[in-house]
């Protein structure tokens, strides 16, 4: 089971910056997801007001969560199928684990789940005799380097083309080793063989799911392989994974979300598959599982409801935010040492693995605000990071020196003539040891700065002392 | 339309904000400010009671300071007509966040909201508020713009510096590629993360270099101090100043960071 690493951002992320096979697989993030995004936003006129309504839907929903909740239970109920109510994630495992037993299970399918990674459900059935595989090739990519997804939507980002032929070769060991992998088709018909066998001898499928709707006690899964819905439909079983905000009220709503779900996350209109599952399979359907659970998790999200936090739980999943902002580009996402990562990651991890472990998150931001521009339900990223770090504040976790220099600071700005009186002096000091060259290559008590680059010098003089002087002729100061 | 509503069409009376890195670093940005501002035909006064928006404690998550902060730029900046900041991300502040600072206090909350719909960015007051289409100033050689984060995203500070550096006779100026990008600034997050700040800032000035520019402008001084510092320290033929410097034709100051004449 992955440990949670947050609390080490700052060597996680130094560590990615020297990484050059991250980096290089990093730099595709950058073209491709944003530029598509962009591309998919412009062509549709109502995006911005999909968008609203988007979020509307999902404040609306948050709002009366307990009522959707028991009605789309009632739903399921009705189709034949099963609700699991979960408080948190050993209770999840626990069910996931005791639904395999009695299903006699074996081999374990999954399609890509985020709720899956967020209980470690794989470590957990494998520890208990049972073989889980990744069918979305990402994860299954990931599963065989046992690693956390680094991307919501695209967990094997961090990877280039040449590392994952080289876990293939170690992994696939029954094949030719000689055989050609260079080709990212190549890899694609390799992983398809090798699953091809595995969905046929599962016996319990196991999906997440992107919404789950009151209306109907259906759950809605959007997959661009279509390994979902192999997933779902060969295996006697099909247990679904979802935390408990993924309830939307009806089919519409979904409908509604699904527009900006995948332009928001690959620039496509839709997803390749957008698969809806209602109950085991009836007696007049083709194909479709015995039986069909559902298990819903909380693991902290009804305590995020009606804090600061509430907002947070609008999120699909979509990605975008990661794809916007440079400290992910930067580091990319195994650095946030948890299952999300990204702005979102900043939000949530703090909320479901603690402030103590993943405090430094929120605080890795420059505020730029690209996520909260792009997030397709509005949702106020920067703001959220912000009262993390109040949080942490109030509960002393801000280191001291870092506290010690705002009281500091603080103490200078609400005492004006002190404060005018100190920057004239350091003005004057700073210029005077700036001299002619304008600038230092190196400052006592700024050395995270000038390690990177030259921290320029001031002019020599404070404004308002210029100003109080009388000196008003504008660009001819001395 | 009143009398003094009249008036105040004919001169609007701006209290500056000069910012506490402009107070510190570059004075020259204060006074382009005024300069343009006047222009503009307006009346500037400098309130004496300003240090800092507060911005550094309230990104930090010391909310009580940032308070006291914002309850003294309130008071001092209440008796305008207007509020201008050469600075998206001051400005920013007091227009986008200072109402949020108070959601406990109906009576600071009203203020503040009152003071936030009368605060400015500089040079999109110029443009938005008193109309300016151009300046009088000239400058040579080719520049480029950084659009800085909380101007652009808080303020929609995106055309109005283009189209006044557009107005000026023998100013050519470049699009930079990824203008919209974070600089890696951020305040104190490059300090407290140096190395990813010097990530951010280091793509900055590769593109900034790949434009052919000899000057890189911005409205942010915190952003222009990183992208200056970064580009010296590169040995970059490339130098940096503040939007309002070069609008106002003020050119016997050295750029950022550059060696004194």
């Amino acid at each position: 089971m992955h440990t949670p690493t947050s609390h080490a951002f700052k060597d996680n992320a130094r560590r990615a910056l020297g990484d050059p096979q991250l980096q290089q697989a990093m730099s595709h993030v950058k073209k491709n997801f944003i530029e598509k995004r962009a591309k998919a936003a412009a062509r549709l006129p109502e995006f911005e007001a999909l968008r609203d309504a988007a979020r509307s839907i999902k404040d609306h929903t948050l709002a009366n969560l307990d009522i959707y909740l028991e009605a789309y239970e009632a739903k399921v109920k009705e189709a034949g199928g099963h609700v699991h109510w979960c408080a948190d994630a050993e209770s999840a495992r626990q069910t996931v684990l005791r639904l395999c037993r009695a299903a006699k299970a074996r081999t374990v399918t999954k399609g890509k789940s985020m709720i899956g990674e967020e209980i470690a459900i794989n470590d957990f059935l494998e520890e208990n005799g049972i073989t889980p595989v990744e069918t979305d090739l990402g994860e299954y990519i990931i599963q065989l380097r046992h690693e956390l997804p680094s991307h919501i939507i695209a967990p094997a980002i961090h990877l280039t083309k040449e590392q994952v032929a080289d876990a293939f070769r170690e992994a696939h060991t029954d094949l030719d080793p000689n055989r050609p992998l260079t080709e990212p088709r190549d890899m694609l018909a390799e992983a398809r063989a090798k699953l091809r066998d595995r969905f046929l001898k599962a016996d319990v499928g196991i999906t997440g799911a992107n919404f789950l709707i009151a209306e109907t006690g259906s759950s809605v899964i959007v997959t661009n392989e279509g390994n979902g819905d192999l997933t779902q439909i060969l295996p006697r079983v099909h247990i679904v994974l979802a935390s408990l905000e993924k309830v939307v009220p009806t089919l519409e709503d979904a409908s509604t979300i699904l527009r900006v779900l995948a332009r928001s996350a690959t620039g496509q209109e839709m997803s390749v598959y957008t698969t809806f599952s209602t109950g085991p399979r009836r007696a007049d359907d083709a194909d479709g599982p015995d039986e069909y659970h559902v298990v819903l998790l909380d693991n902290g999200r009804s305590k995020m409801l009606g804090s600061e936090f509430a907002e947070a739980l609008r999120c699909i999943r979509c990605g975008a935010c990661l794809n916007h902002c440079p400290v992910y580009q930067a580091v990319g996402g195994h650095a946030y040492g948890w299952v999300y990562s990204g702005p979102i990651g900043a939000v949530l991890n703090p909320a479901l693995i603690g402030v103590e472990e993943a405090g430094d998150l929120p605080n890795a931001s420059t505020f730029c605000g690209r996520c909260e521009s792009v997030c397709p339900m509005r949702i106020p990223l920067p703001k959220m990071m912000r009262h993390w770090r109040e949080r942490e504040f109030e509960r002393h976790l801000t280191p001291p020196r870092h506290r010690l220099g705002l009281k500091l600071w603080a103490f200078l700005a609400t005492h004006p003539a002190l404060y005018r009186l100190t920057a004239s002096l350091a003005a004057r000091l700073l210029g005077a040891l700036g001299g002619k060259r304008g600038r230092f290559a190196a400052l006592p008590l700024a050395q995270g700065w000038t390690a990177h680059r030259d921290m320029p010098a001031p002019e020599g003089r404070s404004f308002q002392s210029l100003w109080a002087a009388g000196n008003r002729n504008a660009g001819k100061q001395p | 339309m009143t009398t003094a509503e009249s008036k105040a069409s004919v001169a609007r009376r701006v209290g500056l904000f000069v910012t506490c890195l402009v107070d510190l670093y570059r004075p020259s940005v204060g006074f382009a400010a005024v300069k343009l501002l006047q222009e503009a035909g307006c009346t500037v006064e400098v309130p004496a009671a300003q240090t800092c928006c507060g911005q550094p404690a309230y990104n930090s998550g010391d909310r009580a300071d940032a308070q006291a902060i914002a309850r003294q730029v309130i008071a001092a900046f209440e008796p305008f007509e207007h509020v201008v900041v050469p600075s998206g991300s001051c400005a920013g502040m007091i227009h986008s966040h200072y109402p949020a600072l108070f959601d406990d206090d109906a009576l600071w909350r009203a203020r503040a909201e009152r003071l936030a719909a009368r605060t400015h960015e500089l040079v999109a007051f110029l443009v938005d508020v008193c109309g300016m289409t151009r300046v009088a100033a000239s400058w040579r050689g080719l520049v480029t713009y950084h659009d800085s984060c909380s101007g652009l995203r808080e303020l929609g500070v995106k055309n109005q510096p283009r189209q006044l550096l557009d107005s000026i006779a023998g100013l050519k100026r470049t699009e930079l590629p990824g203008a919209e990008i974070c600089c890696g600034f951020g305040g104190t997050f490059c300090v407290k993360y140096p190395e990813i700040s010097d990530k951010m800032v280091s793509e900055k000035t590769a593109d900034i270099a790949a434009t052919g520019a000899d000057l890189v402008l911005a409205g942010d001084m915190g952003c222009l101090l990183n992208i200056a510092g970064k580009l010296s320290r590169e040995g970059r033929p490339v130098v940096a100043r503040h939007v309002a410097e070069v609008l106002a034709g003020i050119d016997d100051t050295p750029p950022i960071g550059a060696p004194r004449r």
